[in-house]
């Protein structure tokens, strides 16, 4: 065999580290516009502006058609100005608070309650075959179902109510555990074996952090079954001396007083809108350090 | 024209006596050898996926033995259980028959897809399986950074692998795999997705810490002139069922070059075998 081989291909003597830093940074030039805050802001906002213009102009044209009476569906200028007073009022504050702090607590119960089964199921594979299903009927059984169940074993206080927001929101919760931990990518799992990573160091290091995008979408998804669970509880069961957005709600259904009822939706619609969108901040960031919301850069 | 060239070559059906090492097809030849022990040891491994008349032989009574500090290139067609293979000397999965010793030595296993973990930057990274090796808490960034430094990431261990190209990734994957202190490399078709030029650079990066380091490592590829390029023999795997059909011996001078004449030459008979087992399946 001839030894000459120096002739071909990449010069031997030379190391290849000159010619990999040039490739590398050939690699790393991004070309993502970096925008400034302000337009950032406005990128953000102007949609949901438009959105807010597009509902308030058709519920005007409503109104104006003449379609019901003005007692029975006010137009824009008088729901805005009953919201800008009742804003104004310690009341609604107030019933707010009591509102959240139900929403807190309830759904705090259920990221534990559905996080622990999520684990145990997952984990589990008899338990799987047996719970799996019973969590996914349970998902799909309507909240306000539970309610003649949860008032007459807890009776008319908080406790029926966090009991419904739990059996709401924890079934998303478990199920977005399980999906993460099903779905984490087989060659992460091979790679993780291979480096030494068992059972628990495996589930820490791997599993989890592999499964937290879904799981964060399951918190999503429960918080959205629980305030639902929670407003209908807070209409069914009136807890006497509180008052809660439910309640507030309930009274302007008694007074029949339209104005009021579709200030407090107006509330209940951005309070959910909001902490949605603390929803999605986390996710956009999980997805961001995941690189899954960024397209390939490579060359 | 091919046939003759290709068996002057050292084309030998089954396990060729030029592999080095005491290498027979008997279980008790590989019990009795101790002195020059190999690296690694396949001895008459057979491995069948599914049961009844649906069952698939991977891999049949395949004998193969890397020498300490040799580096071994699989190649073969598709359906070939080269990855099989490699998943069972890495202990992901267990051989239906016959017997796989890596003597005692450590064992890593790369990708050909980075395998990095998206949410730990490449740094980190290396870390977690310094610490899966029992690295101390207080060693492990040092020697992460020496790691990144071996595969000239110095500057990029705070990036996230989808921040970096592929081959960067890969290396960040290869620095992984080194920081598990192996010395036995396994490598499935590593540099398989990556572009000629990028290749032909972690080609030299392997080379030289191959070297360096004193590992074994056994390279399944379907690239035959990268077999040529990098082996100390090229051995020649059969395609379903997967067996051992030629082992070659390479006796250029190293560093090669992918596209020098010898290294083409020898591809090109080796290739003329693989053609012919492809053709095989033909009929």
């Amino acid at each position: 065999m001839a030894v000459d081989t120096s002739a071909h291909g990449t010069p031997p003597t030379e190391t290849p580290a000159a010619a990999i830093a040039g490739l590398d940074n050939l690699d790393m030039v991004q070309v993502t516009p970096r925008r400034r805050l302000p337009e950032k802001v406005w990128a953000a906002v102007w949609p949901k502006l438009l959105a807010l213009a597009i509902v308030l102009g058709a519920w005007q044209l409503v109104y104006l058609s003449g379609w019901k009476s003005p007692a029975v569906f006010p137009g824009p200028a008088t729901v805005l100005p009953d919201l800008w007073g009742q804003a104004h009022h310690g009341l609604l504050w107030s019933a707010i608070g009591t509102t959240m702090k139900r929403a807190v607590i309830g759904f705090g119960l259920a990221l534990i309650i559905g996080s622990f089964v999520g684990a145990l199921v997952s984990r589990i594979k008899p338990l799987r075959a047996a719970v799996g299903s019973l969590i996914t009927g349970l998902q799909t059984m309507p909240s306000i179902a539970w309610f003649p169940f949860a008032i007459i074993f807890f009776g008319l206080n908080t406790s029926a109510i966090l009991f419904v927001i739990v059996l709401g929101a924890a079934p998303s919760i478990a199920n977005g555990l399980i999906a993460g931990v099903d779905y984490t990518p087989p060659l992460l799992l091979r790679a993780g074996k291979t480096m030494g990573l068992r059972r628990i160091a495996l589930y820490r290091h791997l599993i989890l952090p592999a499964s937290l995008p879904t799981y964060v979408a399951g918190l999503k998804q429960g918080w959205a079954f629980a305030w639902r669970s929670l407003m209908a509880g807070e209409l069914l069961v009136i807890i006497a001396n509180t008052s809660s957005i439910g309640v507030l709600l309930s009274n302007d259904q008694d007074q029949t007083d339209m104005p009021g009822a579709m200030t407090i939706m107006i509330v209940i619609l951005v309070l959910g809108i909001m902490v949605d969108g603390l929803f999605n901040i986390a996710d956009g960031r999980i997805r961001r350090r995941w690189g899954l919301a960024d397209s390939a850069q490579t060359g | 024209m091919q046939d003759s060239t290709v068996l002057q070559n050292g084309g030998q059906p089954n396990t060729g006596p030029r592999s080095p090492g005491p290498e027979n097809t008997g279980q008790d030849a590989a019990m009795q050898t101790t002195g020059q022990d190999a690296a690694v040891r396949i001895t008459e491994v057979s491995k069948t996926f599914g049961r009844g008349p649906s069952t698939v032989v991977a891999l049949d009574r395949v004998s193969l033995s890397v020498a300490p500090g040799e580096f071994v290139c699989l190649i073969g067609a598709s359906g070939c259980g080269k990855s099989t293979l490699l998943s069972l000397v890495a202990g992901l999965d267990r051989p239906t028959s016959g017997g796989i010793s890596t003597n005692g030595n450590r064992v890593a296993l790369m990708f050909q897809e980075p395998a990095l973990f998206p949410w730990l930057t490449a740094a980190r990274n290396i870390e977690l399986a310094l610490r899966a090796t029992g690295v101390s808490r207080a060693e492990r960034r040092d020697r992460a950074a020496e790691l990144l430094e071996l595969v000239h990431l110095g500057g990029f261990g705070g990036k996230r692998p989808h921040e970096l190209s592929g081959g960067m990734r890969q290396r960040v994957a290869l620095a992984r795999a080194l920081g598990q202190e192996a010395d036995v490399l396994l490598m499935d078709e590593p540099f398989g997705a990556l572009d000629a030029m990028t290749r032909d650079l972690l080609h030299e990066v392997l080379e030289g810490l191959w070297r360096r380091r004193g590992l074994s490592v056994l390279f399944v590829t379907h690239e035959v002139r990268e077999a040529v390029r990098l082996g100390d023999r090229v051995v020649l795997l059969s395609s379903r069922p997967g067996r051992v059909i030629g082992d070659f011996r390479v006796d250029l001078e190293r560093p090669r070059g992918m596209d020098s004449a010898d290294t083409v030459d020898l591809a090109i008979k080796i290739k003329a075998q693989l053609r012919e087992e492809v053709i095989r399946h033909g009929s």
